[in-house]
């Protein structure tokens, strides 16, 4: 039931409002504190008046953290866990909603383990991991004694080896084997009316045309939201790019700003740190703007 | 144009049986309806048919081609669904055009077939829109086109007017029997209106709890229905059906208090049936004519062209349906006079039709 009373309108547009000026407080701050020169950022209290060094204060911090490469990095790195997560978890949604298949239910409840056990609860395993990607094989090998028969035949000592250790690959492919994708999904295509899996099935489409001609253009809307929500989401990882790249030119933006960030006994620079900040803040907020029409339908129940 | 033979199809879903052996011939060319009441196995008889759902037992062909295994794309049906399930992202055009689509079919040659579909259905203004902006009715065509532009053997419709309203209903059935005289493709029909079924069906297939009831003519069904069940699902309002009993001379109706001198022909004494009367073949006439049934009315329904009159004999609700310009009150007596030719019987215990009745010549009433 919807009120439409003056007073209740008045009252929800107050607290509409607090709310508003709540979240939006902080990042006025950080605007402000970025425009200010040092001096006057570090003055207690901080002038809330802008300052007039902004421009100055965001090519120092350009410079410094040398921020070009780095979202460029970070671009790579949320545009790829995106995009894989997107296609990843439609794929599996796909196969959980249309298929049966024996062993259905427990592949079903290993993607919903991966909720309960996030990447920084299982952070060394995936580093180790990482680190060679074959491991797990050569230990396979080792264990069943299957190296040391090749070893005794062949003469030939295996020893598998692929490192992800700096690279992009590395950066994305443990941040892509999550299952909110695949749930979103899932709870997506269980609301398409089954006579449109039927009249698609009349009209001779396969499980593969299905897919790509009717539920992909379908889901949409949830693609976009579920994009918006895996790039902000991999732009903001902070442990796992920090852990795996050890070479300053594959790091990211956010792991980055700890160099504008001053040192205990540094130059107090906070103004330049907003500043950094306010930079690597820009690229999600592009993002939110462009695809808040279809990240909202995404979100909310589809029109029928 | 095909044939299609259904010989003991079973349907089970885990433990449940729905479809309980039901065994049909529907020629080439044919327009067959399948009607009962909802949860009665017609719709996954149909299905069945289609290839959407699994045979559990016996077989289905087309054109003598048994096609139990076959996918669905693979028996040359099209089916048009009840939600008319058009796919909401696409235009009308790609909609009707989206089997020629993925059966790879040029455009150039898409394109002019969808333009001939949308010829017939009169859908070529809309061609470009999406099925979210039409109405029901339009919805109704493009499914029906989409069904259409296969030329398949065999067209399956399952309930596709009950989401319509009244009046659309009406023009939409005599534009699919237009349709089918047109294509002459064999059809099977699922409906549970009954009004539809009468006026859409070559031949009529009554069926109730996963079996078939009676096949046969709309008339066929209507004037000698095959049993108590059909009679009763049959014509509106519903036939009257009275338990009575055979007695040496005639019959006891009601435990007893109202008594009919028919002639009793084969029935022996002492067994039980159910008498049915069509409430159209029942006159009112004046209380206390001799040979007429006295009744009290409970309740008229005013129909325009006629009326029905509701009455209690004896406790049992018994309608009349009177074209007659007769008014009765609520309250009043009333006679009710009919014909023997126009009782049916059938057993008590199984349901079936007992024919025995064959004089033309007013019951009396004892």
């Amino acid at each position: 039931m919807v009120e439409r009373t003056p007073i209740l309108n008045f009252l929800t547009h107050v607290i509409l409002f607090l709310g508003f000026v709540f979240c939006v407080a902080p990042f006025v701050i950080v605007v402000i504190a970025a425009s200010h020169n040092l001096k006057d950022v570090n003055d207690v209290p901080m002038s809330l008046l802008p300052g007039s060094d902004f421009w100055i204060n965001i090519k120092t911090a350009w410079t410094t953290a040398d921020l070009g490469p780095k979202l460029f990095n970070s671009f790579i790195m949320a545009a790829g866990v995106a995009a894989g997560k997107v296609i990843i978890s439609a794929l599996t949604a796909f196969s959980i909603v249309y298929f049966r298949y024996p062993g259905r239910m427990l592949i079903f409840w290993l993607v919903f383990i991966t909720l309960m056990l996030p990447l920084e609860v299982r952070i060394v395993p995936t580093y180790a991991v990482v680190a060679n990607v074959l491991s797990p094989y050569q230990t396979i090998l080792d264990l069943t004694g299957l190296s040391w028969l090749i070893e005794k035949i062949s003469g030939v000592q295996v020893s598998l080896s692929l490192g992800l250790l700096n690279s992009y690959t590395g950066l994305i492919l443990p941040l892509i084997a999550t299952a909110t994708g695949t749930f979103l999904y899932r709870q997506f295509f269980l609301t398409v009316p089954d006579e449109l899996t039927e009249a698609a099935r009349m009209d001779g489409a396969g499980a593969v045309r299905f897919f790509i001609d009717i539920l992909l253009p379908l889901s949409r809307n949830n693609m976009a939201a579920l994009g918006t929500i895996m790039f902000l989401w991999a732009w903001n990882q902070y442990l796992w790019p920090l852990l795996i790249t050890t070479d300053q030119s594959h790091a990211t933006a956010v792991t980055e700003l700890k160099q504008l960030i001053p040192n205990v006994g540094g130059i107090p620079e906070w103004n330049i740190a907003m500043a950094g900040t306010l930079i690597v803040m820009l690229p999600p907020l592009v993002v939110v703007v462009v695809m808040q029409r279809w990240f909202v339908r995404g979100l909310i129940a589809t029109e029928k | 144009m095909a044939s299609i033979t259904i010989r003991d199809v079973y349907k089970s879903y885990a433990k449940m049986q729905v479809v309980h052996g039901v065994n049909l011939d529907i020629t080439s060319g044919e327009f067959v309806v399948i009607l009962g009441p909802s949860g009665c196995g017609k719709s996954t008889l149909l299905r069945m048919i289609a290839g959407l759902e699994d045979i559990s037992g016996g077989t289905i062909a087309i054109d003598g081609a048994i096609v139990n295994k076959l996918e669905p794309r693979e028996r040359g049906c099209a089916m048009v669904f009840q939600n008319y399930a058009l796919y909401p992202h696409m235009s009308v055009a790609q909609n009707i055009g989206y089997s020629l689509k993925v059966a790879g079919v040029p455009t150039a040659e898409r394109t002019q077939r969808i333009q001939a579909v949308a010829r017939i259905l009169e859908l070529e203004q809309l061609l470009d829109r999406k099925p979210m902006a039409l109405s029901g009715g339009q919805r109704q065509r493009v499914a029906m086109g989409r069904a259409m532009i296969r030329e398949p053997k065999v067209f399956l419709f399952d309930e596709p007017l009950s989401n319509l309203d009244a009046k659309l209903r009406v023009q939409m059935r005599s534009e699919i029997r237009k349709l089918h005289r047109r294509l002459s493709a064999t059809s099977v029909f699922v409906t549970h209106d009954q009004v539809e079924a009468m006026t859409l069906a070559d031949r009529l297939v009554v069926m109730n709890g996963g079996r078939v009831e009676q096949v046969g003519t709309p008339s066929e069904i209507y004037s000698r229905p095959a049993s108590r069940f059909v009679a009763t699902f049959v014509g509106a309002p519903a036939m009257n059906m009275l338990e009575g009993e055979v007695t040496l001379d005639g019959l006891s109706l009601l435990g007893g208090s109202r008594r009919l001198a028919v002639s009793r022909a084969s029935l022996p004494v002492g067994s039980k049936v159910a008498v049915g009367i069509r409430p159209e073949a029942v006159r009112l006439v004046a209380p206390g004519t001799t040979g007429a049934l006295n009744a009290s009315v409970d309740l008229v329904e005013e129909l325009g062209a006629g009326r029905v009159v509701y009455v209690d004999l004896d406790g049992a609700a018994f309608s009349v349906m009177t074209s007659e310009a007769v008014h009765p009150a609520p309250g009043s007596a009333v006679g009710l006079q009919f014909s023997e030719a126009d009782l049916h019987f059938f057993s008590s215990e199984t349901g079936s039709r007992l024919d025995v009745f064959k004089a033309s010549v007013p019951v009396p009433a004892l």
